[in-house]
């Protein structure tokens, strides 16, 4: 956030990829049922991310001291390969930003998962960052939802995220590399489908208003990822999709 | 499994009271703890304050050292902002590696610093390779509950009781010092708790323990330079803004307990 630049972010309400204010980056693919053993599991490509979610569970509680007899134990896992970035080459070690993420977006999964309906169990959700580019916990999120969906976890409601994002004075949608950086503000969110946030934070500078139209812009094209969640799902049911991860 | 029952009685005993506007120690939804800072009480850091709320306390501690920039800002210092829940501070905390608490506490704070550019970074350049480092660290001495508010109003009260060492052939000359750190925002955070669907302010220990949701808002006074949610519940939109406008207003009320350092 707000390093310096003469480059011109917003030009003629086109951004530097050539994209309008409020469209998201293509491509926005996501398929479920991508890997072998996992429970359930899903790979998300989006812009310039490419995310793998793998989901196990419910399964036995282990170490035997964490189980809770009135709910699941919910692990999440969020980690970023060492080769993701374009920068250096990155740590194996979770860095306290993975810890972090893992801990914001846990939360949010955790909220939608009837963990009272599957007491003494544990489901363990790993998401892995592959590429980067920007918005990878929104997109990570968006991609464990359908991983748990596609593991049958019983859940109360479905999760998606979106990062919108300040630039050049605008609210503008899933902010790219060179707008995460030169921006003036990022706010990742996660809604369910009730309009709960489940996940919300931001950092950069925004007046209150601001923030109300970042948040209503995120809550009107969150819908277009639960959309894209259930296409996933419905196709994976019509026998559409070979299990195999193609990235 | 008891632990579990014993929880859910005290989230109810809460929220019963929550339901009639006032909390169990007494305060109002929307009211602080008692607050009290004071900086200068580490005569060993260039920078220092000590900030309590309620029972709360938060010692932070600013220390300079030479840094090479980061490559991908080479004319430019960095200010880092480090936490420690101490084992003394609660029967909770054990010694160890820093667990994911210390880490949320350190990245929120720092965040709000960073975001509302408490410091240009620009000047803390020295030459080719060599800045100055601005090393934030935030020890938990006691806790009582929401570590974000008093570990920012500490943070924010030593960043303004700092004063900058003298550099010297790339070496920094330790006890000599060219002025007080030029501190150009004054950020502070307002945590606010969720039970069902009643919200807040500063949530203390008993409290902490049974919430469904909390909401930390960093504001500079004319923007919003940082928000974190916590918990496994949720905020509705309209409860955000809400929270954000009472954010502005009890930021003046923590602002009163801060000098520029030279009490």
């Amino acid at each position: 956030m707000g390093m310096e630049s003469d480059i011109e972010l917003i030009k003629d309400g086109k951004r530097l990829d050539g994209r309008g204010l409020y469209e998201f980056r293509k491509p926005l693919k996501l398929e479920v049922g991508v890997l072998e053993d996992a429970d359930g599991s899903a790979y998300i490509h989006w812009g310039g991310n490419k995310i793998v979610a793998g989901v196990y569970g419910p399964k036995q509680v282990l170490p035997r001291h964490l189980e809770d007899p009135n709910k699941a134990i919910v692990r999440a896992y969020y980690m970023m390969g060492t080769f993701s970035s374009i920068e250096e080459h990155g740590r194996s070690a979770p860095s306290r930003r993975s810890l972090e993420l893992s801990m914001v977006i846990g939360n949010a999964l955790e909220s939608i998962i009837r963990v009272e309906e599957i007491p003494s169990t544990m489901v363990d959700v790993y998401m892995v960052v592959l590429q980067a580019e920007g918005g990878t916990r929104v997109a990570a999120l968006t991609a464990a939802v359908a991983a748990l969906m596609n593991a049958g976890i019983p859940l109360r409601d479905i999760a998606a995220g979106v990062a919108v994002g300040k630039v050049a004075g605008e609210i503008v949608l899933d902010i790219g590399k060179e707008e995460d950086m030169y921006g003036e503000a990022d706010m990742p969110m996660a809604y369910d489908r009730e309009g709960n946030l489940l996940l919300l934070q931001m950092d950069g500078k925004m007046t209150v208003e601001e923030v109300r139209r970042a948040l209503e812009l995120g809550w009107e094209k969150v819908q277009e990822l639960f959309s894209l969640q259930r296409r996933a799902i419905e196709a994976y049911y019509r026998g559409e999709i070979e299990k195999k991860l193609s990235l | 499994m008891e632990e579990g029952i014993r929880k859910k009685v005290r989230r109810d005993y809460v929220l019963t009271t929550l339901k009639e506007n006032y909390r169990l120690d007494g305060r109002s939804l929307y009211e602080f703890r008692e607050v009290e800072v004071k900086q200068n009480v580490i005569e060993t850091a260039e920078g220092s304050a000590m900030a309590r709320i309620g029972t709360t306390v938060v010692l932070a501690g600013v220390k300079f050292d030479i840094i090479a920039p980061f490559p991908q800002e080479p004319d430019k210092g960095a200010l880092i902002t480090g936490a420690e829940l101490l084992p003394l501070a609660s029967k909770h905390f054990e010694p160890g590696p820093p667990d994911i608490k210390s880490i949320e506490f350190a990245r929120v704070v720092d965040r709000g610093l960073r975001s509302a550019e408490v410091v240009d970074l620009k000047e803390l350049f020295i030459e080719d390779g060599k800045a100055l480092g601005i090393f934030v660290d935030l020890y938990v001495l006691n806790y009582g509950g929401n570590l974000f508010d008093a570990g920012s109003l500490a943070a924010l009260a030593a960043l303004l009781a700092t004063r900058v060492p003298k550099v010297e052939d790339g070496q920094i000359i330790r006890e000599e010092y060219v002025g007080k750190l030029n501190v150009r925002a004054k950020p502070l955070s307002t945590t606010f708790g969720k039970i069902a669907d009643i919200t807040f302010l500063d949530p203390a220990l008993e409290e902490e323990s049974v919430l469904d949701a909390r909401l930390t808002i960093t504001t500079d006074g004319e923007h919003v330079v940082s928000l974190q949610k916590g918990g496994v519940g949720s905020f509705k939109k309209e409860e955000v803004l809400d929270l954000i406008n009472l954010s502005f207003k009890k930021r003046e009320e923590l602002l009163k307990h801060l000098g520029d350092g030279d009490a």
